[in-house]
């Protein structure tokens, strides 16, 4: 069994199918991406595997422990961190700060350590604070180390939201939308930073509209449209499905 | 005895659904309980005593009473509120401005007037009817049917009338409401025009009902008209008025059973409940979260 | 031009926080030494009563602070923990002849159970919704001490209640007790702020204030931190409570009400919400303001609602809501360890 399965998923708002038994299996330390039209039903998908959606059929299983329908909160625990397609940060927080936040979850003093600033409390905190600024350094945003979220620029917001992610000790990062505004310098720096993540053994799924960023990158690809999966396969079977050119004809060209 | 409780509390409670439409059609077009509405009411009721004084006749000066508090109503959106939609505040910020403008009327009243408690004259005095052992009064019959009257006016008014089209526009979507050429600032101005006024109309009934007006009256009405507009579902016209009914109903009877005390606890605990387990009210709709 | 005018304002802030930072220990000693004379520089025992009732009411918006400037949960009922804290407290000491430490104690456990019983039903609400609850809540709760008059007194409230004494020695205004008093339970209650402020636990807070659904995202318990957030704020403002019995020795009903709540909430808004430094200033500014302004009469009061709806229109962070501009503070091992491995990057560089 795959490291991520999800199995035949399904998620209906009223009586709309927003989702349609969408499967896909995501292997250890590959990237996968997921396109189709906008209004497809990505971000949902994305929604469904971190637990802010129920979903109405299916199943997820994570690393052979079944996780759908579980609170986000243990879905995080359990190793699966995401990104926002509109970024989403704690603007009045400072960089490191943000970054910090998303080591909560493996900080392991208590209230009253805090309160009366036990060793135990100075040890994890410093810790934390360093693995921050090296999360940070890898992605490139120390030297904005002590700014506020908000005073960021764009490109920089979205490195941010990954490194978050990435503070959280998750295994596998869902990135939505993550070369979204970025000029073509920025997605391709955002690019090797996607590959170094690979190889440093994190398991990336990816939503992606720019087809530069999805074709050279992507191990495998699985398209939507309208809810439903309509291909899957490797980046040159993918540029040249019929389906999947039908979908965004009109659109763009997919070898672009 | 029981059956009276419940007719005092229906009287009550048609009073109560002409404030919750305040909130009701505010919070529709804004998603903000206005706090200050309270004490608009309570303005209202001043005005009306105010007026009533100056001897212009009844109607004339409670006429007088409705266009001030509209008009109060506007000035509150247009010093107060329009700017922060303008600067895209916080929606915490609107609460507290409102509440703020809560503070400033009733104390406005308060040095204006004073705080005691004032005589306002009886409306609508013509005596009681009985049926059977109810004691029926033609103040009570006349706050009904009035109360029904307005609500009527505006249901029609929002359903049928083309500023009502653009009103019910503006709660779909503003941004796309404006985009249409609805002048989005003119019909939240004119919904807090119909806010005000009607809750001068509500003002001027309960105060000839209990002829007595006083600067902080406002507090308690505002919150039980909210807990009303809550119950119903808020947003919905039908619904304050099921609301209004139900909050006044349940007063009369808690004044009854447990002491007249804990008359007021009541709104407030229906209030709780109705937060807690149903948050959308009797006839609200449910949203989605966007992610 | 705007971006100069703003860039000019921050440095103003940076100066500031810099000399404030190099005269830490000067300014420190010399404040410390102020406060602890301060008493025997006046004969009057009015203006000390209203100094501790600045500290109480400091103490007050620290506690609504946590809830509403930390976690953006804004509190209409505040004056209801206030006065469960001030009613157990004051009963305990009348009826049981209980010492003030004790019976404060009390009243905060007291009133963290309500915070309890009123966090966690509310945590679905949102924003107005959750405002309109709290103020229900301080509702029923005068409601209660109004009704409950076997153990409450009902209307006529509690009366010659104690003042709180250490080993036999009274603490009162007059011999300046009461004034120490307020000051070492401001100073613990502000040191506790600060600690809460600066650990995991006001990350999450702050977190879930700016985005709830990132904060989820990020593994943070936001029902426990809700209510936790309750739970302290009740605590702090219940311990004011007491303190305010004390100082007062009679409390009914009526020394609750919604009013007491806004005058709150004011003060944290005037401040800057999520600033220590706010609630000092706020309630400086808020409390003396009534009494130096008894000519304006009736009119005083609308000038609390002014201060809510200006400051929410041209300075919604409050009077000193300002961010900090420093950079944010390493520890000394955190940069040590950094710049270990920063030269080892080097040394591996030039082999």
């Amino acid at each position: 069994m795959a490291y991520l399965q999800v199995n035949e998923i399904t998620k209906r708002f009223g009586g709309i199918v927003a989702v349609d038994k969408v499967s896909f299996e995501v292997n250890k330390g590959e990237i996968v991406s997921i396109i189709g039209p906008n209004g497809a039903g990505k971000t949902t998908v994305f929604n469904m595997l971190t637990g802010v959606y129920t979903i109405d059929e299916g199943e997820i299983v994570f690393d052979g422990k079944p996780i759908h329908n579980q609170k986000p909160q243990d879905i995080v625990k359990v190793g699966i961190s995401r990104t926002f397609q509109n970024i989403r940060l704690f603007y009045d927080l400072r960089v490191v700060e943000n970054v910090l936040v998303g080591t909560h979850i493996n900080t392991n003093y208590n209230f009253f350590d805090s309160v009366f600033r036990t060793p135990r409390f100075r040890k994890e905190e410093d810790d934390k604070v360093y693995n921050a600024i090296r999360i940070l350094q890898s992605i490139g945003l120390d030297n904005r180390r002590d700014d506020y979220a908000q005073n960021l620029p764009y490109g920089d917001q979205r490195k941010l939201e990954i490194a978050r992610a990435i503070a959280t000790g998750a295994k596998v990062l869902l990135l939505d939308e993550p070369a979204a505004g970025m000029n073509p310098q920025e997605s391709a720096e955002l690019l090797q930073f996607i590959r170094s993540l690979k190889v440093q053994g994190y398991t990336v799924i990816m939503i992606e509209h720019d087809m530069s960023v999805v074709m050279n990158i992507s191990d495998r690809i699985y398209v939507i449209d309208h809810g439903k999966p309509i291909a899957k396969g490797i980046p040159s079977e993918i540029a040249n499905n019929e389906r999947v050119i039908e979908a965004y004809l009109g659109g763009v060209n997919i070898n672009a | 005895m029981i059956g009276q409780q419940i007719f005092n509390g229906l009287t009550l409670g048609m009073a109560y659904a002409l404030i919750a439409v305040g909130y009701s059609l505010v919070f529709g077009i804004l998603r903000l309980v206005n706090f200050s509405h309270g004490s608009v009411y309570a303005f209202g009721a001043h005005a009306a005593l105010l007026f009533v004084g100056m001897k212009l006749g009844i109607f004339p000066a409670i006429l007088m009473s409705l266009i001030f508090t509209g008009v109060l109503g506007i000035l509150i959106d247009k010093t107060a509120l329009e700017p922060l939609r303008k600067k895209k505040s916080m929606p915490i910020a609107s609460l507290i401005t409102t509440i703020g403008i809560s503070n400033i009327i009733q104390n406005m009243l308060t040095a204006t007037f004073g705080s005691q408690k004032k005589a306002f004259p009886a409306l609508f005095d013509f005596g009681v009817i009985s049926v059977g052992k109810l004691q029926i009064s033609w103040t009570q019959i006349c706050m009904c049917i009035i109360s029904l009257m307005l609500m009527l006016v505006l249901v029609l008014l929002v359903h049928k009338t083309k500023i009502g089209l653009a009103m019910r526009a503006c709660e779909q979507n503003p941004k796309a409401a404006s985009m249409m050429g609805i002048n989005v600032n003119f019909i939240i101005s004119f919904t807090f025009f119909l806010g005000g006024v009607s809750a001068a109309i509500a003002g001027a009934l309960i105060s000839g009902y209990y002829q007595i007006v006083y600067p902080n009256m406002g507090y308690m009405a505002g919150l039980k008209a909210f807990a009303a507009a809550v119950l119903g579902g808020i947003g919905s016209l039908p619904g304050a008025l099921i609301g209004g009914l139900l909050v006044g109903v349940s007063e009369s009877m808690a004044a009854t059973f447990l002491g007249s005390t804990y008359r007021d606890c009541m709104a407030f605990i229906i209030l709780i409940i109705v937060l807690i387990v149903r948050p959308n009210g009797l006839f609200g709709k449910k949203g989605i979260t966007k992610v | 031009m705007n971006d100069i005018k703003q860039k000019k304002n921050f440095n103003i802030i940076l100066y500031l926080e810099q000399f404030i930072d190099r005269f830490k220990l000067p300014l420190a000693v010399s404040s410390a030494v102020l406060l602890l004379i301060f008493p025997h520089l006046l004969t009057n025992q009015y203006i000390l009563t209203i100094v501790v009732k600045v500290g109480i009411y400091i103490i007050l918006a620290l506690g609504l602070n946590i809830l509403t400037g930390y976690v953006g949960l804004v509190s209409l009922g505040h004056a209801g923990f206030v006065a469960i804290g001030a009613y157990t407290a004051s009963l305990l000491a009348t009826r049981l002849g209980l010492g003030f430490f004790l019976s404060m104690l009390c009243g905060m456990i007291c009133a963290g159970i309500a915070g309890i019983l009123l966090g966690l039903p509310t945590l679905r609400l949102s924003g107005t919704y959750l405002s309109i609850v709290t103020l229900g809540f301080g509702e029923i709760i005068k409601t209660i001490a109004m009704n409950w008059d076997s153990v409450t007194n009902g209307t006529l409230g509690v009366k010659n209640i104690p003042s709180p004494s250490i080993f036999g020695l009274k603490l009162t205004i007059a011999n300046g007790g009461f004034y120490y008093l307020m000051l070492v339970m401001l100073l613990i209650v502000t040191l506790f702020c600060y600690v809460t402020y600066k650990s995991r636990t006001g990350r999450a807070f702050l977190a879930i204030k700016t985005d709830e659904m990132a904060g989820i995202m990020m593994g943070i318990n936001v029902t426990y931190y809700k209510v936790l957030a309750f739970v302290l704020s009740a605590c702090i403002c219940a311990s004011a409570g007491a303190l305010y019995a004390s100082l007062i020795g009679y409390i009914d009903p009526n020394t609750f009400t919604f009013d007491v709540s806004t005058m709150i909430l004011s003060i944290v808004i005037l401040g800057g919400m999520g600033t220590i430094r706010g609630m000092f200033i706020g309630s400086i500014i808020l409390i003396t303001f009534p009494e130096l302004s008894r000519s304006l009469m009736d009119y005083r009061f609308v000038v609390y609602g002014l201060i809510l709806v200006l400051m929410m229109r041209f300075r919604p962070q409050g009077l000193l809501g300002w961010k900090s501009q420093m950079p944010y503070k390493l520890s000394k091992s955190i940069t040590r360890k950094l710049e270990q491995a920063r030269s080892d990057k080097q040394e591996n560089l030039s082999q």
